[in-house]
C-alpha cells in the first residue's frame, strides 16, 4: 500500500511539503511556509554578520536576507553546481533558504511523522520538527520558526 | 470610542497647545485683546464641546477658567498668579483628556473641587468688573449652544436670534468694513464662540468670520484689520486640508520609494541600450516620479515650529520656578522638516532649553554685574544648509566654566589631569556630551541628573545628526545641531573595500582626498599605525576592509596601500578620522530600507539599499564605524609596549595554579612526571600476559585488546614478574604506557622551564627539586591508534592553526591542552578572559578560541559578547567549554556568539567541533 492509498483510506490530515535536498540530505518545508522558490543571483555579503548568513540580495524589489543552509546544518560548503533558494516569510520579512537543490511537493499524512531520533546531532534535533519514513529514503522536517528564530541576537522588536 | 470623541480629543489636544503659547505670550502683553480673544475662544470653544458630548469634568473646568478669563476681557489687570492658575486648569484638562483616551471615551472620575474653587475665588476677587455683568456674560453663550443643538427654548432678551446672527455673519465674510458696522449694534461677546462647538455638523462657514466681528467689537482698527485678514485666510485654508493618518502618508511613502527604485533599474537598463524607445516614455516616467516623490515628502513635512510648541510654556514655568526672567526667541519656526526627524529632535530640544534656563543663564543679580540686561533670552533658531537643517540653541548667559569642567572630568575619572591640560578650551567643552556628566552644583528639578547632554547627543545622533557647541565666557554658549531634512532618503557616496561596494552617508563625509606616492598627501606611519598629515593634523586612518572584516589578504594591517589609494575623511560629532577605501564611485540618492531583523546588530549599518543595476548594497552607520575606530585607536596605543606583551605571555605560561602530577621512571633513571589527571588508571600486568600481535604488545584489558606504548622507542617490558603502566582511556579505547616504576603523586606548579625538541617530551621542569621531564601525551596517544585523535577528524589543516585555550581550571588546562596539541593545533593557554582580552590586544593572533564558561570575574558568555562586539576579533570562531550543557546553556550560548557548544569531557566533540569551525572558515574565504 502505496503512501498516497494510506491518506486516502483514512483521510487523515494531510501536509503538503516541498522537499529540498541540502548535503544530499532530504528535507522538508510545509508548503504553506514557502513563497517562492528562486536562483540567487548577485548576493551582496554582509560583513560581520553570523556565519549562516550568506548576505542578502534583491528579489523583485524586496530585500532578502539568504541564509546557507549547509552552514546552518554545520555542512561542508558546496562545491559545484547552482544554488537554489527557497523563499519564505518569518515575522514579516523576507528570507531565502540557500539549498541545493529542490525536489517534488510530497503530501503527507500528519500522523505518520516520527520525532527526532534521539541520537540525532544536537545542531540538525535544534531546527528539526520530525521525521518522515519515505520510499527508501528519510525526509527531514525542517522548523522555519525555530530555524530562524534562533539566528536572532537579539529578542525580536515589537514591530 | 466613536469619530465625534475622537476627533474631539485631537482637536481639544491641538487648542490646548495654542492656548499655552498663547497665554504665555498674553501674560507678556497683558493689553493685547487679540491674544485675549484667541484664548477666550479655544478655551469656551472646550467648555461648549464637552457639554455637548456629556463630559462634566472638563466643562466645569474650563468654565472656571472662562469665567476668570472673562474678568481679564472686562479689563482685571492680569496677575502672574492668574495666568499660573490658568495654565494649571489647562494642565488639569489635558490630564483629564489623555485619561479620556485611554479609556476609549469614559470619562475619568475625580474631583477637581479644588481647582474649580481657586479658578472661581480669583474670579469673585477680581475688582474691577460689576458682579452683574459677570454672571451674565458666560450665561447667554451657553444658551446659545443649546439654542444651536436644539432650538427648544424662546429668546431672552439681549439674546440674538441665529438668522440674525447668520446675516450679520455673511455679511462680515463679504466686506470687512461693513461688518464693523453691521455687527456694532449687536451685543458682541455673543456671536463670537457661539458656533464654534456645532461646526462639525452644521454651517462652518460663518463659523470662522465670527472672529471679526468680535474684534471688530473690540479692539482698536489698526489690530482688527489684520486680525479679519488672518481668520479669513485661516478659514479657507482649513477648508482646503483634510487630516490623513500618519500610517496613511508612511504606506504613500514607501511606495513611492519603491518607485523610485524601480525607475532607478530601469534608467540603468535603457542606458545599456542606446537607442532604445523606451528612452522617451521612460524620461517621462522619471520626471514624474521625481515630482511625485517631492510632493510625497512635502506631505511629511512640518514646520519645526510644532517641536518648538510647548517650549514657551516650559520657559515660562522654569524662569518663574528659577526666579530669573527668560526670554524665549524663536527664529524660522516655519523651517520645514521630516515629521520623524522632528518627533526625534523635540525631547533633545527641550533638555537643551532647560539646560541654557538652567545653566546657561546667571541669576538677574549676577546679570547686572555683567552688565547684561536682567532678562536672560534663549534663542532658538532654525534654517536650512546644504540638505541639513541647522538648529541653534543659544543663550546669553556666563558660557560654559571650563575649570569646573576640568575639575569634573578629573574627578570622575574621565581624563587625567595631564591630558586636560593640554587640551583645548573648545576639547574641554566637548565633555559635557560625555556620559553621566553634570556640572550642576546641585541638583534641581530642573537638570542635573546626571543625564544630560549625552542622551541629547546620542539621540541626535541616532538619527544622522551632529552636535557642536561654541561657548564665549562671560558671552554665552550655543548648541548647533545638524541634522538630515528626512531620514527616509539619504545622500550617499558609493565606495568600494575589497571588492564590495558600500554606501557612507554624506552627512559625514568632509572630504575626500587621494592618495599617491607623488602626491602632497601621504599616508605615515607611527611604527604600525598609519596616519594622515592633512593640513597640519593627524588623522588616525583604517581601512574599511579592516573595520568590516573582509580584508582578504592574510594580514590585516597590510590592508592599506601607502602609495595609492582614497580616503574618506569622516567625521563624527567631534571624532576625525579617515576611512581608506578601494575605488570611489559616485554619490548617490538612496532610499534607506531598514536592515533585516536578524542583522540588526551590526552596529556598522544603518540599513540597505536597492541600487539602480538591481544589487544590494549595505549603508555604513558613521557612528558604528566610529566607535570601532576609537576602540582601534585605544589598542594601537597598547600595542606600541610590546614588553609588556612578551610579559605578559610569559605570565600566561606560568601563572598557573599547583596541580597533582604522577612521577614515574621509564628508560632512564631521571624522574618523568605527566599530569595525574589525564591517567585513567595504573595497572600492573603479570608479564606473561603481554601477547605480541602484528609487530606490537598487546595485553587483553577489560574484554579488548590494548596496545602498549614504550616511552623510549626500543624499550622493552620487563621479562618477568609484573609490569606496571599507565593506562590511558578515552571514548572506549584504552592504551598502556610501560613504565618502569610508578614514584610518586605531588602537587607541584606545572612551570616547564625549558622546552624540549626532542618528541613525547613537552619539556623539563623542577618537581621535588629535581629536573623532571614532563612527558606530551599527544605524542604517545597516536602511536597506540594512529586516528587516536583524527579519528575522521584529523586534519592537515590543524597543524598550521593557532587556538587560545581559557580556562580557570588548571586541571582542565592540563588535560585539553594535549589533546589539542595532539590534533596538531598551535595552543597557547589563558587562565582567564582578561588575560585573553590582554593578549589579542597586543596583537596576538589565534585561529580560534575555546573558552570555559563557568569563570570568576568574566564569565565565558560575557567573553564571548566582548568579543563579538569588537570588529577585528568578531570573526574569531569560539568555541564554548561547559561542565553544564543543558538545553538552556547551549541556547545562551548561542546568543552570546560561540560557534559550538562543547562539552568539558568531551574530547573527540571538541577535535570535531574545532574542525568544524576551521571548515567553516574556509568556506567564507572560498
Amino acid at each position: 500500500m502505496t503512501v498516497l492509498e494510506t491518506n486516502v483510506a483514512t483521510g487523515g490530515d494531510m501536509i503538503q511539503y516541498v522537499t529540498v535536498v541540502i548535503g544530499g540530505q532530504l528535507f522538508g518545508l510545509p508548503i504553506s511556509q514557502v513563497h517562492d522558490v528562486f536562483v540567487p543571483e548577485s548576493v551582496t555579503r554582509v560583513p560581520l554578520s553570523a556565519p549562516e548568513v550568506a548576505g542578502v540580495l534583491n528579489l523583485r524589489g524586496r530585500i532578502v536576507t539568504a541564509i546557507d543552509m549547509r552552514r546552518r546544518l554545520h555542512l561542508p560548503p558546496r562545491t559545484e553546481g547552482t544554488m537554489m533558494a527557497v523563499g519564505i516569510e518569518y515575522k514579516h520579512e523576507s528570507y531565502g533558504l540557500v539549498i541545493d537543490t529542490v525536489g517534488e511537493v510530497l503530501t503527507l499524512q500528519a500522523k505518520s511523522a516520527e520525532p527526532n531520533p534521539t541520537n540525532l546531532d544536537k545542531r540538525w534535533a535544534e531546527i528539526s520538527a520530525g521525521v518522515h519514513r519515505l520510499d527508501g529514503r528519510l525526509m527531514v522536517i525542517l522548523d522555519v520558526a525555530r530555524l530562524l528564530g534562533s539566528m536572532f541576537t537579539e529578542p525580536m522588536a515589537a514591530a | 470610542m466613536d469619530d465625534l470623541l475622537r476627533e474631539f480629543i485631537t482637536e481639544t489636544n491641538e487648542s490646548l497647545d495654542v492656548v499655552d503659547v498663547e497665554l504665555v505670550k498674553f501674560e507678556q502683553e497683558p493689553n493685547n485683546a487679540t491674544i485675549l480673544d484667541n484664548i477666550f475662544r479655544l478655551v469656551h470653544t472646550i467648555k461648549g464641546t464637552c457639554g455637548f458630548l456629556g463630559l462634566p469634568r472638563l466643562e466645569a473646568i474650563a468654565h472656571a477658567a472662562e469665567t476668570l478669563m472673562g474678568k481679564f476681557r472686562e479689563g482685571t489687570p492680569v496677575t502672574p498668579n492668574a495666568v499660573s492658575l490658568i495654565l494649571s486648569s489647562i494642565d488639569r484638562i489635558k490630564e483629564i483628556l489623555a485619561d479620556l483616551e485611554a479609556a476609549e471615551g469614559e470619562e475619568p472620575s475625580g474631583d477637581d473641587s479644588d481647582l474649580i474653587a481657586e479658578l472661581e475665588r480669583m474670579s469673585t476677587n477680581a475688582a474691577a468688573a460689576p458682579v452683574v455683568e459677570k454672571v451674565a456674560e458666560p450665561e447667554p453663550e451657553m444658551n446659545l449652544n443649546i439654542l444651536e443643538q436644539s432650538l427648544e427654548r424662546p429668546l431672552r432678551p439681549g439674546e440674538v436670534s441665529l438668522d440674525e446672527l447668520e446675516r450679520a455673519f455673511r455679511e462680515t465674510e463679504v466686506e470687512v468694513e461693513v461688518a464693523e458696522v453691521a455687527v456694532e449694534p449687536v451685543e458682541a461677546p455673543a456671536p463670537a464662540p457661539a458656533p464654534e462647538p456645532v461646526k462639525a455638523e452644521a454651517a462652518p462657514k460663518p463659523a470662522r468670520p465670527a472672529k471679526p466681528a468680535r474684534v471688530a467689537a473690540d479692539a482698536d482698527d489698526d489690530s482688527k484689520a489684520d486680525a479679519s485678514e488672518k481668520k479669513s485666510g485661516g478659514s479657507s485654508v482649513s477648508n482646503q486640508s483634510i487630516r490623513v493618518a500618519v500610517d496613511t502618508l508612511e504606506h504613500l511613502m514607501t511606495m513611492v520609494s519603491e518607485l523610485v527604485l524601480t525607475r532607478n533599474q530601469l534608467l540603468e537598463i535603457v542606458r545599456r541600450h542606446e537607442d532604445s524607445e523606451f528612452k522617451v516614455p521612460l524620461q517621462r516616467l522619471s520626471n514624474v516620479t521625481a515630482e511625485l516623490q517631492e510632493g510625497v515628502m512635502a506631505t511629511r513635512m512640518q514646520p519645526i515650529g510644532n517641536a518648538w510648541q510647548k517650549l514657551p510654556r516650559i520657559v515660562r514655568d522654569l524662569s518663574q520656578e528659577l526666579e530669573k526672567p527668560i526670554e524665549l526667541e524663536m527664529i524660522g519656526a516655519e523651517t520645514e522638516l521630516d515629521r520623524q526627524v522632528l518627533e526625534m529632535i523635540k525631547d533633545p530640544l527641550t533638555h537643551m532649553v532647560r539646560n541654557s534656563a538652567d545653566h546657561g543663564l546667571e541669576m538677574p543679580s549676577a546679570r547686572r554685574d555683567a552688565g547684561k540686561p536682567e532678562k536672560g533670552t534663549i534663542t532658538l533658531a532654525a534654517y536650512h544648509e546644504g540638505g541639513h537643517i541647522i538648529i541653534e540653541v543659544r543663550d546669553d548667559g556666563k558660557g560654559l566654566d571650563v575649570e569646573k569642567i576640568k575639575a569634573k572630568v578629573i574627578e570622575r575619572g574621565i581624563a587625567t589631569e595631564a591630558e586636560v591640560d593640554k587640551m583645548s578650551d573648545a576639547q574641554i567643552h566637548k565633555f559635557i556630551f560625555a556620559a553621566g556628566f553634570s556640572t550642576a552644583a546641585q541638583v534641581t528639578s530642573v537638570s542635573g541628573r546626571g543625564v544630560g547632554m549625552d542622551v541629547v547627543r546620542n539621540n541626535i545622533e541616532l538619527i544622522g545628526g551632529t552636535v557642536d557647541l561654541r561657548s564665549v565666557p562671560g558671552k554665552g554658549t550655543s548648541f548647533i545641531i545638524k541634522i538630515p531634512l528626512t531620514l527616509a532618503i539619504v545622500s550617499t557616496l558609493i565606495v568600494e573595500a575589497s571588492g564590495d561596494r558600500f554606501a557612507i552617508p554624506q552627512l559625514s563625509v568632509v572630504e575626500l582626498v587621494r592618495v599617491q606616492n607623488n602626491s602632497e598627501h601621504r599616508i605615515e606611519r607611527i611604527k604600525d599605525t598609519p596616519v594622515l598629515r592633512l593640513r597640519n593634523k593627524l588623522l588616525p586612518l583604517l581601512h574599511l576592509s579592516q573595520l568590516l572584516g573582509i580584508y582578504a589578504g592574510e594580514n590585516a594591517e597590510k590592508a592599506i596601500d601607502e602609495d595609492n589609494g582614497f580616503i574618506v575623511v569622516m567625521q563624527v560629532g567631534s571624532q576625525t578620522f579617515g576611512v581608506v577605501v578601494d575605488g570611489v564611485f559616485h554619490t548617490e540618492e538612496i532610499v534607506v530600507k531598514p536592515m533585516s531583523t536578524m542583522l540588526r546588530n551590526l552596529t556598522m549599518f544603518s540599513g540597505n539599499t536597492i541600487l539602480g543595476d538591481g544589487s544590494v548594497i549595505m549603508i555604513i552607520d558613521p557612528n558604528g564605524i566610529a566607535s570601532a575606530m576609537a576602540s582601534h585607536a585605544s589598542s594601537a596605543v597598547a600595542e606600541q609596549n610590546e614588553e609588556e606583551a612578551e610579559d605578559l605571555q610569559r605570565r600566561t605560561q606560568t601563572n598557573q595554579a599547583a596541580i597533582s602530577m604522577l612521577l614515574f621512571r621509564a628508560g632512564a633513571p631521571e624522574p618523568k612526571a605527566v599530569p595525574l589527571s589525564l591517567v585513567t588508571r595504573l595497572e600492573e600486568f603479570e608479564v606473561s600476559k603481554i601477547e605480541r600481535s602484528n609487530g606490537r604488545d598487546l595485553v587483553q584489558y577489560r574484554g579488548a585488546l590494548m596496545p602498549l606504548v614504550y616511552v623510549n622507542e626500543g624499550d622493552q617490558h620487563k621479562l618477568e614478574g609484573t609490569q606496571p603502566m599507565l593506562v590511558f582511556s578515552d571514548s572506549g579505547r584504552s592504551m598502556g604506557l610501560v613504565v618502569d616504576e610508578i614514584v610518586d603523586i605531588v602537587e607541584e606548579r606545572l612551570n616547564i622551564e625549558v622546552g624540549s625538541e626532542r618528541p613525547g617530551i613537552l619539556g623539563s621542569a623542577v618537581i621535588k627539586e629535581r629536573a623532571t621531564e614532563v612527558i606530551d601525551l599527544g605524542y604517545y596517544l597516536p602511536q597506540a591508534f594512529e586516528d587516536w585523535f583524527m579519528r575522521k577528524e584529523m586534519d592537515i589543516q590543524a597543524l598550521t592553526k593557532k587556538v587560545l585555550f581559557v580556562d580557570d581550571s588548571a586541571f582542565f588546562r592540563n588535560m585539553l591542552t594535549p589533546v589539542l596539541k595532539a590534533a596538531g593545533y598551535d595552543v597557547t593557554t589563558c587562565v582567564g578572559p582578561q588575560e585573553a582580552l590582554d593578549l589579542l590586544e597586543n596583537g596576538v593572533k589565534f585561529h580560534a578560541i575555546v573558552s570555559d564558561i563557568e569563570m570568576p570575574e568574566i564569565n565565558g558568555f560575557e567573553f564571548c559578547e566582548a568579543m563579538r562586539r569588537d570588529p577585528r576579533f568578531r570573526n574569531i570562531p569560539i568555541l564554548a567549554l561547559s561542565a553544564m550543557v543543558t538545553p538552556a546553556s547551549i541556547e545562551r550560548g548561542r546568543q552570546a556568539g560561540f560557534d559550538d557548544y562543547v562539552a568539558k569531557f568531551d574530547r573527540p566533540g571538541l577535535i570535531a567541533a574545532l574542525k568544524d569551525v576551521f571548515s567553516g572558515e574556509m568556506g567564507v574565504a572560498a
